[in-house]
């Protein structure tokens, strides 16, 4: 599936990978999906968690290499 | 949404929130707030109006730091005695929030200045001690339709409402008239709990930011009254009255009044 906008918040850690991932979403319309690219371990727990809260669908959140995942979002709410 | 770096964790929690997220904050940074007073209720309206993000504050008072100020008024310190108070408040918040512009106006409020003085900003917080001022703020807010969050505190209890001229009532459909020179005693002669002005300052700030949001219900056309002692908050609806004298259907009142003169006249 090709996302309608990707994120790489390589490098950050929480609670920000949520806030620059939340900042992201906003920029999308409903329906849209977002690709996130992250290395945090805790993240990949909070950040699926959080976006179900906010609302959204979590699609996928995948193990691509030894450091690195990735989350797709699509969003269900407009803001 | 181009925050800084900076920024985004500055403002971080408020950005996780749903109901404000990086669009209401983009709101708070372009917002103006008029405060009147650098007291009581003006120091904790402007402390977490600052850490906020709000844009622009513009804040007016005359007087000086005093140091029976420093129990309640907690922008100032003891090194600032002697400094105007608006001083002391912008350098206090633009401490805090490098975000924010300070607008200080040291000067006494008056209907010959406050429409001209409160005309480029989008909401007005009335946190003034005297009834002369409180009526005036009230009536210039409503010929320019500006959203006003007024509070007021006396030694342990305290009373916000919220304004929006059109909408709902005005402070003159709560009270018509200020009350008789003399009758309620200022906090100079009756005292104050100082920390009741950081409560009552906290919700006129909460009603701002809600105001700037869009979220949530304002105390349109309510008034609440904290009672510190019996730590009760108690809420009172409001009615808009359709023969006020200043937004009723025929409003008598014209011009802004100079009821400082008319109090200190009756008061000879």
């Amino acid at each position: 599936m090709q996302p309608d906008k990707r994120l790489n918040i390589k490098g950050e850690i929480c609670p920000y990978t949520l806030v620059k991932s939340k900042l992201a979403m906003e920029d999308l319309d409903v329906g849209e999906v977002l690709e996130i690219l992250l290395d945090y371990p805790e993240a990949i727990n909070s950040i699926p968690k959080a976006m179900q809260n906010y609302g959204h669908t979590v699609l996928n959140v995948e193990k691509i290499n030894d450091t690195d995942w990735v989350i797709i979002i699509r969003k269900e709410v407009k803001d | 949404m181009d925050f800084t770096e900076e920024q985004l964790r500055r403002y971080s929690r408020h950005i996780l929130l749903p109901e404000v997220g990086g669009k209401g904050q983009k709101k708070i940074s372009q917002a103006k707030v008029f405060l009147v007073g650098a007291g009581g209720l003006g120091c904790p309206v402007g402390y977490y109006l600052a850490a906020a993000g709000v844009g622009r504050i513009g804040i007016i008072d005359n007087d000086t730091v005093e140091i029976s100020n420093l129990q309640r008024q907690i922008a100032h310190n003891t090194k600032r005695i002697g400094m105007p108070k608006v001083i002391s408040a912008k350098q206090t918040f633009e401490e805090l929030n490098p975000d924010v512009e300070v607008v200080p106006y040291k000067d006494k409020l008056t209907t010959k200045n406050i429409l001209d003085l409160i005309k480029d900003y989008d909401i007005v917080v009335d946190g003034s001690d005297n009834f002369s001022t409180r009526y005036m703020v009230n009536d210039a807010c409503v010929m320019l339709k500006k959203p006003l969050v007024s509070g007021a505190i006396l030694r342990f209890e305290g009373q916000v409402t919220t304004i929006i001229p059109e909408e709902g009532p005005c402070y003159r459909c709560l009270f018509e008239e200020p009350p008789p020179p003399g009758l309620v005693p200022s906090c100079q002669e009756a005292g104050v709990l100082g920390v009741l002005t950081g409560v009552i300052g906290s919700l006129q700030a909460t009603e701002v930011l809600k105001i700037i949001l869009g979220k949530g219900e304002l105390l349109k056309g309510e008034l609440i009254i904290y009672n510190a002692l019996r730590m009760s908050f108690r809420k009172v609806k409001v009615p808009k009255n359709p023969d006020c004298p200043m937004c009723g259907s025929h409003p008598t009142i014209k011009e802004l009044i100079d009821y400082e003169e008319y109090c200190s006249l009756q008061a000879h």
